[in-house]
């Protein structure tokens, strides 16, 4: 028993950094009905940023501290939200009215350019990601262990959770998000600028993408320009699982898909984990087409 | 491209194939294994372009169906050892058979969630299945796992790449054209539509998806015993990325163009190669001017990739705009 909620806190840990992941597919597909296959890319990108940055914080700020972590996070937040911005306008509004197979070529494209120029400029080589948070112990609470990075991924996790849902739900770009994504000309009509709009939904998503980079350093401090490849791909499974397009969904799917691979690795075979994703996701969606909490759209003549 | 012409086409790249394959004799092996693989890449693309243009699904897994192909007949020909050509040639063309016949029990597997899902939902699942391939032939302790495995014979060479891409072409291009498989376009156009008029979209996206992995499985051969060393790694997500990018820029459902669309891709990361290795350009004094391709070659692919959709985005070799084009809905 003990040895079950162990695994489940090594899930939830890992659940909740695929769920920032996964949000940021979501939010893209919500309201551009298209896959972002870079987001994985940012992701690393995250980490890298973090990397860099915080050599730099480092001056003013003691490091392996709560606050330097902080705004160590926060910054490469910012440089990926920018980032975003950049392949948004550059690489994806030009294609706003081709056929959406158009902009997932793109994306894979893009994607290969980060891979690919992010070996090139960062190095092939796996780089140690520096120590950011204090090594305040573990703390064994009836016989489990949690380690205080863990708790740090999750208590993040759930306040920029909640801070999405603030953003969405109670504010007035987030009112706009919510009616692009339900019908963009009709949005258009009642004065919302869909640009911004869109401009805004990507730098969000790289924005809680960069976050969950710098967290999986924080717990896995091995960083490469290819890191993002499979983290990504997962959280894209986790966002269909949840029923894409649907932010409680994505979460849920990603603690979903992080507890059963946790599960699969402590209890089955490790080198098995990386197709569990997959196999969990096609059993259910061969039992709801449109994911667990996606809602079902009927077909019109 | 009309049936009976077809035929003619069929003919002669058979004939061209085994012509090229005494010639190919004297070819040096990096430009015959560049050779073979746009043959390979283009039975790839065409099977590919039957799933994801004609019927308008989205596969994402394709490189599965190519492992699967790869292994089953890499395994038969490393068992049995035949020492005449045409002995060996039958054999080699029963391991392809079988790689292909595998690959098709894949592709029915696959093809059964496509009665329920659409879009999105069935490239993700797919992938996944792709993916799940790849990480059982990882755990599969009898062909390598991990470690790969080594093909013995070398059989691939020109002959066999021209014969299976003209007959990947042919009978691709032939079913469509047929009256039965006109179905496919139907579904891809309108399945609703379609099955008021009594097609079934069922049975035509499941037998999109068992030839298309037929074939692909035979690519899975060719490639098997081409490289002569198979890893689960080398057909994994990124892969199939690469010839749904094929079927895509040629024009969906534009059997040229993929076929263009595969030969230039398959040549244009060894373009880039080849170009870093020239020793001189004329009137530049620098020696091995272009050496600075050698890394930044794949950056230079995947911006051309975003160039090209940026400026063709209906594909780089469709001129007309054909009504009714698929969309990922």
């Amino acid at each position: 028993m003990i040895e079950f909620l162990q695994q489940l806190t090594n899930g939830l840990a890992l659940g909740s950094i695929l769920a920032l992941v996964a949000l940021g597919y979501t939010m893209v597909y919500g309201i551009l009905r298209f896959i972002n296959f870079a987001h994985g890319d940012l992701f690393m990108l995250g980490a890298f940023a973090g990397y860099y940055v915080a050599p730099w914080v480092a001056r003013a700020l003691p490091l392996p501290s709560l606050s330097g972590a902080l705004v160590v996070l926060a910054v490469s937040m910012l440089v990926c939200a920018i980032i975003g911005l950049l392949i948004e306008r550059f690489a994806y509004r030009p294609l706003r009215n081709q056929p959406r197979l158009t902009m997932l070529i793109t994306a894979i494209g893009v994607s290969l350019f980060l891979e690919n120029g992010g070996q090139w400029l960062l190095g092939a080589a796996p780089k140690r990601f520096p120590l950011l948070l204090p090594a305040w112990g573990q703390w064994k609470i009836a016989g489990l262990t949690m380690n205080s990075n863990q708790c740090v991924v999750i208590l993040v996790t759930t306040l920029m959770l909640l801070a999405l849902r603030f953003i969405v739900l109670n504010t007035r770009m987030g009112r706009a998000m919510r009616a692009v994504a339900c019908n963009p000309d009709a949005a258009a009509l009642m004065g919302v600028d869909t640009n911004r709009v869109i401009a805004f939904t990507f730098a969000l998503g790289s924005a809680l993408a960069a976050a969950a980079g710098v967290l999986f350093a924080i717990n896995y401090p091995s960083i490469d320009p290819l890191m993002g490849i499979l983290p990504g791909l997962k959280a894209f499974v986790a966002a269909v699982l949840g029923g894409i397009g649907n932010l409680p969904g994505a979460a849920l799917g990603g603690l979903i898909i992080g507890i059963t691979e946790t599960m699969v690795a402590g209890y089955i075979s490790s080198t098995y984990k990386d197709a569990i994703a997959f196999a969990v996701l096609i059993i259910i969606l061969l039992v709801r087409p449109s994911g667990l909490l996606g809602k079902r759209e009927n077909d019109k003549v | 491209m009309n049936i009976v012409h077809a035929k003619t086409w069929l003919v002669g790249t058979l004939l061209f194939g085994a012509l090229a394959c005494f010639w190919g004799g004297h070819l040096a092996p990096y430009p015959l294994f560049v050779v073979c693989n746009i043959g390979i890449s283009i039975v790839m693309a065409v099977s590919l372009n039957l799933i994801n243009g004609h019927t308008g699904q989205f596969s994402l897994g394709h490189a599965g169906f190519m492992a699967v192909g790869a292994y089953v007949s890499a395994v038969i020909t490393n068992h049995y050892n035949e020492s005449g050509p045409v002995l060996a040639g039958l054999e080699f063309a029963a391991a392809l058979v079988a790689g292909g016949f595998a690959a098709a029990v894949a592709g029915l597997l696959v093809g059964i969630p496509t009665l329920r899902l659409k879009g999105d939902y069935l490239a993700i699942v797919t992938l996944g299945f792709g993916e799940i391939i790849r990480v059982i032939l990882q755990n599969m302790d009898a062909v390598g796992g991990a470690r790969g495995l080594s093909v013995i014979h070398g059989y691939t060479n020109l002959f066999w790449c021209f014969a299976l891409a003209a007959i990947t072409v042919y009978v691709v291009a032939g079913l469509v054209q047929s009256t039965y498989g006109r179905g496919f376009i139907a579904v891809r156009d309108d399945e609703i539509a379609a099955s008021a008029m009594g097609i079934s979209p069922t049975r035509y996206k499941v037998t999109a998806f068992v030839v298309g992995a037929f074939f692909a499985g035979l690519a899975g051969g060719l490639y098997a015993h081409s490289t002569q060393f198979l890893t689960p790694n080398g057909f994994g997500f990124m892969t199939s990325i690469t010839y749904v990018v094929m079927v895509i820029l040629g024009g969906m459902g534009n059997t040229a163009g993929v076929i263009l669309a595969a030969i230039l891709l398959t040549l244009l990361p060894e373009g880039l190669r080849m170009a870093a290795d020239v020793e001189r350009l004329p009137g530049v004094a620098a020696v091995r001017p272009l050496a600075w391709l050698v890394n930044t070659r794949m950056i230079l692919y995947s911006l051309l990739l975003i160039l090209l959709m940026l400026t063709r985005p209906q594909g780089l070799f469709s001129f007309r705009r054909q009504p009714g084009k698929p969309s990922l809905h």
